[in-house]
């Protein structure tokens, strides 16, 4: 393991950002969320959660998939002296479909919490497994993710429940592990692209395999936290594959949904909230085609022509926690579309979110 | 950036001209030969009433530089009192975009009546100086009309 | 907090009301949600505690035209959003019963994790009654902080401790002011062009467009919203281009100025800790010095100053570069 003390961390970030793009937490008018790293902008990697995940890095908030552009062709008037024949030549005009770009260079996400890393893999089984998303792809594939282990987990966090451990991202699928010991950072490479990004920052790293039992003390350390959390012992025993109809016409709904604004708050602070939605937009010369996030929570979420499929919030609401506790598991071999990060749980306006939900149905039995 | 031929900055103005007065003013300006730049693009709308602070966002994200409502003098509204509203409207939407850090003097409002072809023509010539000297809308517009 | 609660479960047995809105015990000390409650059991889980910040005027919409009475807990300041409502004939003020309930402030736990504290495990001190500090006892140690250090900032220019309408009132309140509510606003006029261009500029890139700040406004209440128009080209619901999001903010502001009681929930709410209130206080700000002093909210009768005119208006130019020369 190599260690870089944190007072280096700034050079570290120029290093990195020599070769890559670095997304990583920066702060920002009081608030940390991910970005790119510039000379000017002050990272932050002790604040806990970002407001927003870190999925905009695989799958940013607005993405333009292809731009139609439309140029007049003049209409050929100097070959016939005839004015009125000229004015009826219909114009014509030439439509030009120009590709999005998919990323084609390495970039680097720093900091990402073991949390947001599974978070990863939910997305990997809804746009890589049957139908691929090419701009999905290219994004996992040139991404170099570099994990943080949560020094100091809060009330709100629950990933120990989905089988995630935030004391050691290596059991993630994060390119690199790193943790905050004392004043250094502990950096492990796990995978050939980790390696790689290794080898652009070793100048700065020190090989230091004295760290090695440091390490383990922290491991131990933040496990013991997570155990003492409020949430650790939530039990998910009730949901997952499978429990479809049971749910579905519980009538616990009716109640636990009053109150909810049918805002999209827990959706775009979600790590694993991965609808879309997309549309056109009329630029000066032609049309934009761009997809943006969508929110289940919305009232024209999936809008047709013939209307609504959930006219009242009570199925909207009921949709976004079904699909993560019971469609999606029933679909991907049992694994949650929930990461327990908690970003809901402290972001909610009305205060519900999905460990209320979890806990309604718990306390019926 | 659209320029003329001397390589001058020429900017694109809006202007909301209310049916019964202002367009009719504009109609007169046009019948007794007084000039306003071509760049004045007229949309006519039923009363200074029914301009919605919305329209005049919509036209900056549109690339317009500079947006002018015009509507009759107080008192003479075809409706009796549809002007009044779009003043007190239009004073709390300047001031907020004034607020904002949007630069003053890109909107404007004007009472012009049908009889007043002169002064139509008179205020469409000054505003496009004074939007000319501001120069491109920037920080109101919409980074994908640009293009 | 018993005496509200119990004055609740007599006016549901004794079949005065149908239902009840108020708030539910939390699963953590920190956040009680808005519920509403229909039998004496459910109201088992009623609380009212300084994190009872939700403005829950809103919510008498939807039961306007239920069967039956609805008790409603309303802050002072929550029952200028009701006179409104009442005002645009949204909600029926037959059909409501409200409890004016006393208010000593309420509290951000956003104030208590910007201070560093986290962990919580438990909070004292934080019931309508009582003084001194707010006590968090947390998994890393226990901390303490002053009750006003942990006010909403809406409560730093609380309107009042006068409920505006209201069937009866239980339990005392505070006017918690300590600062004028125009102080912010003056200082963004102060700034030159270019600084409020940046400043805003800055606050609004933060935006995530979950409309969290339309969904809880008591004076949103139009049943189609502008912005969820269909044939608009815009997407509203994507932080696409930094002009959405101004344009959102400066409507959003707008379709609410002369309604806006300035109850702050938009700024309570937003994710993102944008200053929400400073659209909506600009516009108040400037209704007063054009048009003289309007609260909204005040009197359910009193004219709104956007529906209504005087002959001698100022104009538009006027309204703008007033700080200059």
């Amino acid at each position: 393991m190599y260690t870089i003390s944190k007072d280096n961390l700034n050079s570290l970030y120029a290093k990195i950002a020599s070769s890559y793009d670095l997304f990583m937490p920066i702060k920002k008018a009081g608030q940390t969320n991910y970005g790119f790293w510039n000379e000017d902008a002050e990272a932050d990697i002790e604040t806990l959660k970002t407001v927003k995940s870190g999925k905009d890095a695989f799958f940013p908030q607005v993405e333009t998939l292809y731009n139609v552009n439309k140029t007049i062709i003049p209409a050929d008037v100097a070959a016939s002296d005839d004015a009125e024949k000229a004015a009826d030549t219909p114009i014509k005009t030439k439509l030009e479909v120009v590709p999005g770009k998919f990323v084609d260079q390495d970039f680097v996400i720093f900091g990402m919490k073991p949390c947001d890393v599974r978070g990863i893999e939910v997305m990997d089984n809804v746009f890589l497994k049957d139908f691929v998303d090419n701009y999905y792809k290219s994004r996992r594939e040139h991404g170099i993710v570099v994990s943080l282990a949560c020094h100091a987990p809060e009330e709100s966090c629950f990933c120990t429940v989905f089988g995630i451990d935030p004391a050691d991202p290596s059991k993630s699928v994060a390119d690199v592990a790193t943790w905050i010991v004392d004043d250094k950072l502990v950096w492990k490479p796990l995978t050939e692209k980790g390696e790689a990004l290794t080898a652009v920052v070793k100048d700065l790293l020190t090989d230091d395999s004295a760290v090695d039992s440091k390490v383990d003390a922290e491991i131990t350390s933040i496990t013991e936290i997570s155990k003492k959390l409020p949430y650790a012992n939530l039990s998910l025993e009730d949901w997952g594959a499978g429990k479809t109809d049971e749910k579905f016409n519980d009538e616990t709904w009716s109640k636990i949904y009053q109150g909810c604004l049918g805002c999209g708050t827990c959706t775009f602070v979600c790590p694993t909230c991965q609808c879309y939605d997309i549309k056109d937009y009329t630029t000066k010369n032609g049309i934009q085609r761009y997809r943006c996030w969508d929110s289940c929570m919305y009232s024209d979420f999936t809008l047709m022509a013939g209307g609504q499929n959930r006219p009242t919030q009570l199925q909207r609401f009921r949709q976004r926690f079904m699909h993560k506790l019971v469609y999606y598991p029933t679909n991907n071999d049992g694994m949650y579309m929930c990461v327990g990060c908690g970003r809901c749980v402290e972001k909610c306006p009305q205060s519900k979110n999905v460990v209320k939900v979890i806990k309604a149905f718990e306390n019926k039995k | 950036m659209p320029m003329n031929e001397n390589n001058e900055f020429k900017p694109l103005i809006v202007a909301f001209c209310c049916n019964w007065c202002s367009y009719a003013g504009a109609d007169l300006a046009g019948s007794s030969r007084l000039t306003y730049p071509e760049n004045v693009k007229i949309i006519r709308v039923p009363c200074s009433g029914r301009v919605n602070p919305m329209f005049i966002l919509r036209a900056f994200e549109r690339g317009a530089d500079g947006v002018i409502i015009c509507g009759c003098h107080p008192g003479d509204c075809h409706y009796s009192t549809g002007n009044y509203y779009a003043r007190r409207r239009m004073a709390l939407l300047f001031s907020m975009l004034e607020y904002m850090g949007i630069e003053n003097g890109r909107t404007r409002v004007e009472w012009c009546s049908a009889a007043e072809g002169a002064k139509f023509s008179k205020t469409m010539n000054e505003f496009c100086e004074k939007i000319a000297s501001l120069g491109e809308n920037v920080r109101l517009g919409d980074l994908r009309c640009k293009n | 907090m018993q005496e509200l609660k119990n004055r609740l479960i007599q006016l549901i047995s004794d079949g005065t009301v149908a239902r009840v809105i108020g708030w539910k015990k939390g699963d953590m000390p920190y956040n009680p949600e808005p519920a509403c409650f229909s039998t004496v059991e459910e109201l088992e889980d009623f609380v009212y505690d300084g994190f009872c910040g939700a403005n829950l005027s809103k919510m008498m919409i939807e039961v306007a035209n239920l069967e039956g009475k609805t008790a409603v807990c309303l802050k002072p300041c929550d029952t200028y959003s009701f006179n409104q409502l009442i005002r645009e004939h949204r909600v029926n003020r037959e059909n409501a019963y409200i409890i004016g309930v006393g208010c000593r402030g309420k509290l951000d736990i956003e104030k208590a994790r910007k201070a560093g504290i986290k962990g919580i495990e438990a909070i004292e001190g934080v019931g309508i009654e009582g003084e001194g500090d707010v006590t968090f006892k947390t998994i890393y140690g226990d901390k303490a902080m002053a009750y006003s250090e942990l006010l909403l900032d809406r409560c730093h220019v609380c309107k009042g401790k006068d409920h505006m309408v209201y069937d009866e009132v239980i339990g005392e309140s505070k006017d918690t002011a300590d600062s004028d509510r125009f102080d912010d606003v003056k200082k963004i006029e102060a700034m030159s062009s270019a600084e409020k261009f940046a400043y805003f500029q800055n606050e609004l890139s933060k935006c995530i467009r979950c409309n969290a700040c339309r969904n809880v406004c008591p004076a949103c209440s139009c049943r189609k919203c502008v912005f969820d128009n269909t044939k608009f080209d815009s997407q509203q619901r994507a932080n696409v281009d930094s002009f959405e999001e101004k344009m959102f903010h400066i409507i959003r502001a707008f379709h609410v100025a002369g309604r806006c009681t300035d109850c702050g929930e938009c700024s309570r709410v937003c994710p993102q800790g944008i200053p929400l209130h400073l659209f909506n206080r600009k516009f108040i700000k400037d209704i007063d010095d054009f048009y003289g002093e309007f609260q909204a909210g005040k009197d359910p009768e009193a004219q709104s100053p956007l529906t209504d005119f005087t002959f001698e208006d100022l104009e538009p130019k006027q309204a703008v570069g007033r700080g200059e020369n």
